[in-house]
């Protein structure tokens, strides 16, 4: 790998103040590392301020995802209270709730498939405790009628993303972390043997011994910048918000196709109801996925049909007002695994990005694998599955430019 | 903090003629004058939270320019009204719970 040369006390500069970013810096610099934290923009403000705040395993397949996703979960439910005694009471909290999840359906065949899909994640060590309908009901009074049954997964939480992205910022700060936000990131800075020794930015150089590229949908522009290659894409996602009221749903609740949305490929729009309650009172509806590029422009359709479908789950919903919108952009990978780890062809190079709609869930774990991955500690889970360089990515990569590659060394293209 | 009503007359942006309305908040009548906001009757009264978050949360005027949603009230049964926004009409009936007993 890339890390020759690369001793504990080295500066890290980690590109993305988001949840991923943040979590990268907390570790990297509670491990010792002196890290600088940029972002074009401010803290947070990119995709981690446009989703819900799931913290899911019910939505995860065994698999690397899965894996990584246990341990971060657990990592969380510690870190709300390590978050809050570090920062004392001042500091807001990170709302982190086991609300627990419900996934429903309204056929037969729906419930079969669910039951399925429970059975694997179980064998693995996942609470996924089938329902009948009455007590889907009991969890959930105001369930439509039609529901048939469904699972229940207690390990499904939420919290607030923006305030645990700026919670652990805070923390990374306080073990000497600098974060510099309104910094753009233009180029390379390349040493001996092309490596990459810093970026050049907005606002001056950033030497360092290694940079993290954890710029969520925006990572392939920012790789491009630096004269690499990943082949993440925005995938738009859409979230209904009601106006406040008090507490009819009590846990994140969807409905049973969910699951196939998030797994698919497609570019075109799907959607299907996946509705919560927050602590101010209103109720998230989603979701949705299309690949659009980073068209900010709001159709009329998408909204259409989350309504529609959260109506199907929660009848009272057709009486209830929406008093906003907003839309955000995930950071899709064509395998649907993180990336996290050093670029196989630009030494100094590593990323931690590619987590469509779990970073905020998958977080710390990414940010202790990239950090142990990086400083040479031993990790919490296997990393390979997670490595840049993997096939499965490295397959999709574009033959070689055949002019000369601009502001990079040429080992940044193979 | 308190808050409190200046008296139409000597409203330094725009002084007028004080014209008295009532309106009946939680079934309590409250005095404002023409004019005012339903939030600003309320704030005239000397109320700022009518509201609670589920934790508990007071609630009131947060923006006062219609974006926050945080001074919803039912009026006249029409409920997720801004108080903000809502011009005060002599007699409306304005429900600050507007999800109790539904």
């Amino acid at each position: 790998m890339s890390d020759e040369g690369v001793d504990v006390a080295a500066d890290v500069v980690v590109v993305g103040a988001g949840i991923v970013g943040a979590a990268c810096a907390r570790s990297l610099a509670r491990a010792g590392a002196r890290v600088v934290v940029l972002d074009r923009d401010a803290a947070a403000s990119g995709t981690s301020a446009h989703g819900e705040g799931n913290l899911l395993v019910s939505d995860k397949g065994p698999g690397p995802e899965l894996d990584l996703a246990q341990e971060s979960l657990r990592r969380w439910a510690a870190l709300a209270g390590e978050l809050a005694e570090e920062l004392g009471p001042r500091f807001p909290s990170v709302e982190h709730d086991a609300k627990g999840g419900l996934v429903v359906v309204a056929s037969a065949d729906g419930l079969a498939g669910l039951r399925e899909f429970a059975a694997g994640q179980r064998e693995v060590g996942v609470e996924a405790v089938e329902v009948s309908g009455d007590e889907a009901r009991e969890l959930e009074p105001d369930l439509a009628p039609g529901v048939l049954g469904g699972i229940y997964y207690p390990q499904d939480a939420q919290l607030q993303p923006v305030a645990a992205a700026e919670a652990l910022l805070a923390s990374a700060r306080r073990a000497g972390a600098v974060v510099r936000t309104g910094v753009e990131v233009t180029g390379p800075l390349l040493g001996a043997h092309g490596r990459l020794v810093g970026v050049s930015t907005t606002r001056g150089d950033v030497a360092a011994g290694a940079v993290v590229v954890a710029a969520g949908p925006w990572s392939a522009q920012v790789a491009d910048r630096l004269g690499a290659w990943l082949p993440v894409r925005p995938r738009r996602g859409v979230v209904l918000v009601t106006t406040p009221m008090r507490q009819r749903i009590h846990h994140k609740v969807y409905d049973g196709d969910y699951f196939a949305a998030t797994q698919s490929a497609g570019a075109e729009l799907q959607t299907s109801a996946v509705v919560e309650s927050t602590r101010g009172g209103t109720v998230l509806i989603g979701s949705s996925r299309e690949q659009v590029g980073f068209d900010e422009r709001l159709g009329a359709e998408v909204l259409t049909q989350m309504a529609r479908r959260a109506v199907a789950v929660f009848p009272f919903l057709a009486r209830t007002n929406v008093m906003r919108s907003y839309l955000g952009f995930r950071p899709y990978v064509p395998d649907h695994l993180p990336v996290i780890g050093a670029d196989p062809a630009l030494p100094g190079l590593w990323f931690a990005t590619g987590h469509e709609g779990a970073g905020v869930g998958l977080a710390p774990a990414t940010g202790d694998l990239l950090a142990a991955a990086l400083l040479g500690l031993s990790p919490a889970v296997d990393p390979d599955p997670y490595a840049p360089g993997r096939t499965t990515l490295q397959d999709l990569r574009p033959a070689p430019d055949p002019r000369p590659a601009q502001g990079a060394h040429e080992g940044a293209r193979t | 903090m308190t808050s409190y009503r200046v008296p139409a007359g000597s409203d330094p942006i725009e002084p007028g003629a004080d014209r008295p309305l009532t309106i009946r908040v939680d079934g309590e009548p409250v005095t404002g004058t023409a004019g005012q906001t339903i939030a600003g009757v309320l704030l005239g009264a000397g109320q700022r939270q009518w509201r609670t978050t589920r934790d508990g949360a007071p609630r009131g005027v947060f923006c006062g320019i219609g974006v926050c949603f945080d001074c919803v009230v039912e009026v006249n049964g029409l409920r997720d009204v801004r108080a903000c926004l809502r011009r005060a009409q002599d007699g409306d009936v304005v429900a600050t719970t507007p999800e109790a007993g539904r």
